[in-house]
């Protein structure tokens, strides 16, 4: 796969002249916004949970772990990735089982694997191991796949996928599948397939709402799209996160103030709901800051994507990155009422730990794309 | 598609780098195309609701967080004419809870509850109840009004167990210092502080304050975190009342004393400042206590002495007289006939409990007879009888509008018969209450001056209007005063170093079945003290008196305890200082 580099390449190499970050495989733009993220996630923390330095401690010791584990992928070279995708996939769906079978129960779902030694959340690492996997399986042949190829392809997204769903946790499953469909698409999925799949949900939709459901769960899902219609359950998470994001202005109300997080009405403020409390204490601006950041952060990524070698490098980082983006659209989106509400964390900035080690490792594996061309060709 | 057939192309040709790109170019539009539109629309949406609907948020926002609590405010009090407190407001707390706060606790602060139901001397099972009954609401109390040490338990208790959902309501808790001595008169207040009966209830506008606010800002679990006042509440108006404590208690203690011993169904007095028109006293008994638990109606709270009407029998004597002399019709010296006892009108017979032969006006009030003062009354026209009698206040209200006031009953002269006109001679036919009949014999004390009645204090002597004039006033007087002489039927109500002026009456109550009935009578007395310059007045009714029944015999004891009381205390000089300083009390019981 080390075969040639078109010429024009090393001139326009941004990394080229980062000697010193780019000998342990960093990349220093990506790496720059991920640790800004990281600083501005660690304040709204401390705000959010109260001004308590333990949980702040133990976030700083996540951020630790996810960096160290970033700096040990990008020294990983993305043929040996190749090599062990399979193996990483089959790994995760096996725990997955095991989780089903033999799992802990935290907040009402079953997600952790206990190994004795420390817990772990399988549907995590599924995170990392589909793109790869799938990036794997379409490389290995000429895009874009066969029939055959697209229903095998499908079925190794689909698997995990209900695996998680199960659990249930509605929000990684989500991530997990997009993270499959979105190797597929950038193979090179058919648009008259695409979008015949889109004509057909649509009718099959409608069916399913008109004959195949009771009131009861129509009425379930009603609520699912429009939350305010239960305004005492759901809909006081959302209602609450509204009034949290409008109440900040255009400057919001500072930090440490912001009443609607700091008096306990915001629920869930240092995970799920923390760009609300970002919304209120530092209003529009902090918001559109926050969110040039992570738009840096992710047209770099996607930057390093098409800048990749081969076609697995390139399904890879492109799959990682917008999941990556998934993440942010779906947490911000759902903590400002655009999305129904589905448990997705704000990426590297709400308090929580195997998410924060799994995103880490994503840009470990981004990094040692982007790194790793260079160095091969010498 | 022309975009795939070209990678694929590439791929399979091993070509160089250059054609591939593109080929994925409309993917990467694509992707870029998506990114653009959902950041725009992250965007779009955070300005939305940071921009445009930033003021209704912040207002859902401050709708949750800040809230306008009432201040609760301290009503006035009410006072005796000497500053003595006769009602007070003391701060109390009660317990409140939020139950839908409660429900979002953690199982560990709600094993807590059950010790808060004993502390509050409530079943388990009941508080459990309660939450459960009102589990959508966010406010409701669990028991008002904790003793002072009850609420210290709670305050260290909701410290210690950080629990929330529950809490202290700061509130004012009405207490009477004199109990049942005022409790009629005072009346008392609900649970909200509103007047019930009584002054409270009368006076309820003014002794009512306007609470405060404040603005109140809690966490989602309502715990309060921060309070700021808006408006302080304004504290109720204090009442002071004429009436004297000191002498009130005299006066519920003798009613107390003469009612358990006649085994009376209850009795009452009013004593009256003749030249001001202060009530000085107001006693009921029985009484109940204010500060006790009033849930019921109770007939023990009516205050008698302006609520109950009675035919006021033979102290209606000193009036019939007193007009008569006003109208010309008799002077001290006319000579009445009341032989043989007896006068027959309209087929009625009016009787004496003997023959007094023919006696001065001044007799027919010392022995009470019915005879002589309905010959009087006949020779009084009509009209002239109840112009006058309504210039003493009879059959119209006094003006302090006590809740349940009665304003007795005089029927207007055209629809009087003639036995009707020599009845009410004596007291029969009419209605009064003793404050009305206080009113009148302070008014014969007054000179002839009728002056409204007050519960306050007055500042200056109100000028009042005249009934009589004064020599017919001051003739009437001395008459009274020879009831209280050797032979005559009050001697009972003397003061000793005072000359009195007074009048008995004995009174056949109404049947059932209508009809006056031998077996039950009210007892009064009703006089003025000192006689030779009147500065008190004061009625006596005691009602049903069991074995003794006199007026004489029953009231005038407890006018001589209260009205001697009452001279001293507002160190009104003895008038009547003989050889050995003591007046001779005679004996008698006739009427």
């Amino acid at each position: 796969m080390a075969g040639y580099y078109p010429s024009g390449l090393k001139e326009s190499d941004p990394t080229r002249s980062e000697g010193l970050l780019a000998g342990i495989h960093l990349d220093l733009p990506l790496l720059t916004g991920l640790l800004l993220l990281c600083a501005i996630g660690l304040g709204v923390l401390y705000s959010a949970g109260g001004e308590d330095m333990a949980l702040l401690k133990r976030q700083l010791v996540r951020i630790g772990i996810g960096l160290l584990l970033l700096l040990f992928i990008a020294q990983i070279p993305p043929a040996l990735l190749r090599r062990w995708a399979p193996w990483v996939y089959v790994v995760a769906v096996g725990m997955l089982v095991a989780v089903l079978v033999a799992g802990e129960v935290g907040k009402g779902a079953q997600r952790w694997l206990d190994l004795g030694f420390f817990r772990f959340q399988p549907s995590e690492l599924t995170k990392i191991a589909m793109p790869l996997m799938l990036a794997w399986f379409l490389a290995e042949k000429r895009l874009p796949p066969s029939w055959g190829r697209l229903i095998a392809a499908a079925l190794m997204i689909v698997i995990p996928v209900l695996l998680i769903a199960r659990q249930p946790d509605l929000g990684t499953s989500l991530l997990v599948a997009s993270a499959g469909i979105f190797a597929l698409f950038l193979a090179g999925l058919s648009w008259r397939f695409i979008s015949g799949l889109v004509l057909a949900a649509i009718p099959l939709a409608w069916a399913v709402w008109e004959w195949g459901m009771r009131e009861y769960q129509r009425n379930r899902v009603l609520t699912f799209i429009d939350p305010e219609r239960d305004p005492l359950g759901t809909g006081y998470h959302i209602i609450q996160s509204k009034i949290a994001i409008g109440s900040g202005g255009l400057y919001g109300k500072g930090w440490l103030n912001g009443t609607q997080s700091q008096l306990e009405f915001l629920p869930e403020r240092t995970t799920d709901f923390i760009f609300a409390v970002i919304s209120e204490e530092f209003g529009l601006n902090g918001v559109l800051i926050l969110l040039a950041l992570y738009l840096f952060i992710i047209f770099r990524g996607l930057y390093i994507a098409t800048q990749a070698q081969d076609t697995f490098g390139r399904l890879l980082g492109g799959s990682l990155i917008l999941v990556f983006f998934v993440y942010l659209f779906v947490n911000a989106g759902m903590v400002s009422g655009i999305l129904p509400v589905v448990g997705v964390p704000l990426p590297l900035v709400s308090y929580g730990g195997t998410s924060m080690v799994t995103i880490m490792a994503g840009f470990g594996i981004l990094m040692s794309i982007q790194t790793h061309r260079r160095l091969l060709t010498g | 598609m022309l975009d795939k057939l070209r990678k694929n192309r590439t791929k399979q040709a091993k070509k160089p780098e250059k054609p591939k790109v593109p080929s994925y170019r409309g993917r990467r539009l694509f992707v870029l195309g998506v990114l653009a539109l959902a950041g725009a629309g992250l965007v779009v949406r955070a300005i939305h609701q940071q921009i445009i609907e930033t003021d209704f948020l912040q207002r859902e926002g401050q709708r949750r967080h800040v809230r306008v609590e009432e201040v609760s405010f301290q009503r006035g009090l009410i006072l005796d004419r000497h500053g003595n407190a006769l009602a007070v407001s003391a701060p109390v707390d009660s317990v409140w809870a939020n139950p839908r706060a409660l429900a979002k606790q953690s199982p560990e602060k709600l094993a807590h509850m059950p010790r808060l139901a004993d502390m509050l001397k409530l079943s388990r099972r009941g508080l459990a109840d309660l939450l459960q009954r009102n589990a959508d609401r966010s406010y409701v109390f669990l028991k008002r009004r904790l003793s002072p040490d009850d609420s210290k338990r709670v305050d260290r208790f909701l410290e210690e167990t950080g629990l929330r959902g529950v809490g202290l309501y700061r509130e004012h808790r009405r207490y009477y210092p004199t109990g049942e001595v005022f409790a009629q008169l005072i009346g008392f207040t609900n649970v909200d502080d509103r007047g019930q009966e009584g002054l409270e209830l009368l006076r309820d506008d003014l002794l009512h304050g306007e609470p405060g606010s404040k603005r109140v800002i809690r966490d989602g679990l309502a715990k309060i975190m921060d309070v700021e006042s808006i408006d302080p509440p304004k504290r109720g108006k204090d009442l002071t009342l004429s009436l004297d404590q000191r002498i009130q208690y005299v006066a519920y203690t003798s009613l107390k004393e003469v009612v358990e011993t006649y085994n009376a169904r209850h009795g009452y007095a009013v004593l009256i400042d003749t030249q001001r028109g202060e009530v000085l006293a107001m006693a009921n008994y029985p009484s109940f206590n204010p500060n006790g638990d009033k849930t019921d109606r109770d007939e023990r709270y009516l205050n008698r002495a302006v609520t109950d009407q009675f035919e006021p029998g033979s102290t209606m004597k000193p009036f019939t007289i007193a007009c008569a002399i006003d109208a010309g019709k008799i002077d001290m010296n006319s000579a009445i006939d009341t032989s043989p006892g007896m006068v027959r009108i309209d087929g009625k017979e009016i009787t004496d409990p003997g023959d007094y032969g023919v006696i001065d006006p001044a007799t027919v009030i010392k022995k009470s007879s019915n005879v002589g003062a309905s010959k009087i009354a006949l020779s009084v026209p009509k009209a002239r009888l109840w112009d006058c009698f309504t210039r003493f206040g009879f059959g119209s209200s006094t003006v302090i509008d006590f809740p349940g006031e009665v304003a007795g009953q005089l029927a207007d002269s055209a629809r009087w018969s003639k036995i009707r006109h020599a009845t009410l001679s004596f007291g029969y036919g009419l209605s009064v209450s003793a404050l009305q009949l206080a009113r009148a014999y302070a008014t014969l004390a007054a000179d002839g001056v009728r002056r409204p009645v007050s519960l306050t204090l007055v500042d200056h002597p109100p000028i009042g209007e005249r009934a009589i004039n004064s020599d017919s006033a001051w003739a009437v007087r001395a008459m009274m005063e020879g009831v209280l002489t050797h032979g005559g039927t009050g001697v009972r109500a003397a003061v000793p170093g005072y000359r009195i002026a007074g009048k008995t009456g004995t009174v056949k109550k109404v049947g059932k079945q209508g009809g006056y009935t031998s077996d039950t009578h009210m007892a009064l007395f009703a006089g003025i003290a000192p006689a030779s310059a009147p500065r008190l007045a004061m009625v006596v009714m005691v009602d049903e008196p069991k074995g003794k029944y006199y007026g004489g015999l029953v009231a005038a004891p407890v006018f001589s305890k209260v009205m001697g009381h009452a001279l001293r205390l507002f160190n009104i000089p003895p008038d009547d200082l003989g050889p050995d300083g003591v007046r001779l009390a005679g004996a008698g019981d006739q009427e």
